[in-house]
């Protein structure tokens, strides 16, 4: 679950304080499927960076899962990061010299999990999304759709209790980025808690609930009928 | 964890063959030059000190510079050893070239007039035979000993006990042949050693400009020094210029200080170029953070804390040096067992300048890493997954 109250976050571009976000306050509960939609500039990039703890509000209170995410240290934001969050990005962001399985455990090499654990949980992650057939697939041998559902497996692997997903048909055709959406579903009817980032209505259309975002402000909420 | 990183560190080097072979060659080829130079150095120190300590420390060489009318007599020298406590045998010795004949057989031989003193001032065994004896001295008897060489060029055979050569035209009767010399210095295998007074004749020279002296004892050099220079002042009136004395052991500390201070300069020298190599990883560290800068902001995203990440390229740079180390060691290994071979002396590796070596290797390995895996491990995730 996030509860998000009053946050802000203001970069300085130059001598010119920029309000990425303005006191913002949204609340996800478990198990929804919720997509963060707004115009390039409108703040929805900093919420991520915020929600996925790459980065700390200046303001505000932000709560992870029961836990106040403060000024912690680069390291403890990396726990967290690994514990709790997996990412899928717009770009897949797969590490190019690792084979599929490789970088599905990649996660799970951090948490320190060993030898035949880790290899037996990224299989299986991998056997989940569909590709059980190309685990030692390098990401060039692999179609940008396929590529994605790695990074689906990757964000998965851990039993995060947040996947957030940053544009992550961007790069995909209309045809794979309805199978990558489908397959977000379908994990989310299995539990899993989705929050999506996007500036594409249709795309968000697709998910339970949409946050419209504009000039770091949360505007309004929908909830899909 | 640990493990993990060794394992992508190497996938790293391999993925990278050229370059990582490059960098290593900086450290490889430093490591070559601090080892094949100090084993070098190591082993001539040693080869050159056995020859110096094979002449006994406890031999004193006389050198007479003195070109007034005061000459010194061989009953003089002679006399010393009767005059001081401290003085256990001396020989008068002269040296020339000259050429050596049996048969048609000729060999350029040096010349040695001496005492019988010097059989054992010079650490001499014979083969064959034996030594000039005092008689042969009083005598001038035309006898002479010979080096190995000597009798091996002229003879063929080193059985040559009552044959006779001929030097300069007169004939000598050969009474002992010596060992096989052991002390490069002595170079007695190329000797003929004649008596002192015959040589005097020969050589058309009277006074005495060089002789040997050695101590009762190893601890009586330095009395047996003083007595011999208030002896030798007291026959040139005091003019110390008018004669040196050697000193065994003052050369062999003189050579250490030589060495040692050899020793240091190569090795500085060589060091100098590790830490070239060192600077190489640290270059080709940076060129490589700079290339994953988003390999590093995934990896970040993912859950690699700081520490992590400085592990793995610190771990990378260890590596790189380290196996470069290795490499270095087994290329000095070659390089000082064919100089071995060709120089016939032995060029050893010792345990201590391999840890030097691979100690060194590991520093600045760790050193020059450190800056890039630090650079590396302060990225901002957001701002390297930013970058393309």
């Amino acid at each position: 679950m996030i509860r998000m109250k009053n946050v802000s976050k203001i970069y300085m571009m130059g001598e010119e304080a920029v309000h990425a976000l303005d006191r913002a306050t949204l609340e996800i509960q478990d198990g929804e499927f919720v997509a963060i939609v707004g115009p390039s500039g409108s703040g929805k990039s900093t919420m991520m960076n915020i929600i996925g703890c790459l980065d700390i509000a200046d303001a505000g209170e932000y709560i992870l899962d029961g836990q106040a995410i403060e000024d912690y240290s680069e390291e403890e934001l990396a726990r967290i990061r690994n514990k709790k969050l997996g990412f899928v990005f717009q770009n897949f962001n797969l590490l190019s010299k690792l084979s599929a399985l490789e970088n599905v455990e990649l996660p799970l090499v951090y948490q320190g999990v060993h030898g035949r654990e880790r290899k037996k949980r990224a299989v299986a992650a991998l056997t989940k999304i569909g590709l059980g057939d190309r685990l030692h697939h390098k990401p060039t041998e692999l179609s940008g759709g396929q590529q994605q559902r790695v990074a689906i497996a990757r964000a998965l692997v851990t039993n995060p209790s947040l996947i957030l997903a940053d544009e992550p048909t961007g790069n995909l055709d209309q045809t794979t980025g309805t199978e990558i959406m489908e397959l977000f579903h379908e994990l989310n009817s299995q539990g899993n808690t989705i929050v999506l980032i996007t500036h594409d209505t249709r795309i968000a259309a697709l998910a339970g609930r949409r946050i419209r975002m504009l000039d770091g402000h949360v505007m309004e909420e929908e909830v899909n009928t | 964890m640990i493990l993990q990183s060794f394992r992508m560190a190497f996938s790293s080097i391999l993925s990278n063959k050229m370059r990582s072979f490059l960098t290593m060659l900086g450290i490889i080829i430093g490591v070559v030059a601090v080892v094949v130079l100090v084993s070098l150095v190591n082993g001539a120190t040693n080869s050159v000190t056995s020859q110096i300590q094979g002449l006994g420390s406890d031999l004193l060489t006389v050198n007479i510079t003195s070109k007034g009318n005061n000459s010194l007599t061989m009953g003089e020298v002679e006399k010393l050893a009767d005059d001081y406590d401290s003085i256990g045998a001396t020989a008068p010795s002269m040296t020339q070239n000259a050429t050596a004949k049996h048969g048609t057989n000729t060999y350029s031989a040096t010349v040695q007039g001496t005492t019988a003193g010097y059989e054992s001032i010079g650490g001499l065994n014979l083969q064959y035979g034996r030594f000039l004896k005092t008689p042969d001295i009083a005598d001038s008897s035309a006898v002479a000993v010979v080096g190995v060489d000597v009798a091996d060029e002229l003879f063929g055979t080193r059985q040559i006990i009552g044959q006779s050569i001929s030097v300069n035209g007169r004939s000598f009767l050969v009474v002992g042949v010596l060992n096989e010399s052991t002390s490069a210095f002595g170079g007695s295998d190329g000797k003929i050693i004649i008596p002192y007074t015959l040589a005097q004749r020969i050589f058309k020279q009277s006074d005495v400009t060089s002789f040997y002296v050695t101590a009762k004892d190893s601890d009586s050099v330095d009395a047996a020094q003083t007595d011999l220079t208030t002896a030798m002042m007291r026959k040139f009136n005091q003019d110390a210029d008018a004669f040196s004395i050697t000193n065994q052991a003052a050369i062999l500390s003189t050579m250490d200080s030589v060495i040692s201070t050899m020793t240091l300069l190569l090795g500085g020298i060589a060091g100098i170029s590790l830490l070239v190599g060192g600077i190489g990883i640290m270059n080709i560290m940076l060129v490589s953070v700079a290339e994953r800068t988003r390999e590093i902001g995934i990896r970040k995203a993912i859950g690699a804390g700081r520490r992590r990440i400085l592990s793995q390229f610190l771990i990378e740079s260890l590596v790189i040096s380290v196996l470069g180390g290795f490499i270095g060691i087994l290329v000095s290994w070659g390089i000082l067992a064919i100089v071995s071979t060709i120089a016939s002396m032995n060029f050893a590796m010792t345990g201590g300048v391999i840890a030097l070596a691979v100690g060194f290797c590991m520093f600045v390995g760790v050193v020059f890493g450190l800056y890039p895996a630090s650079k590396a491990s302060k990225l901002q995730p957001i701002q390297a997954l930013r970058m393309d």
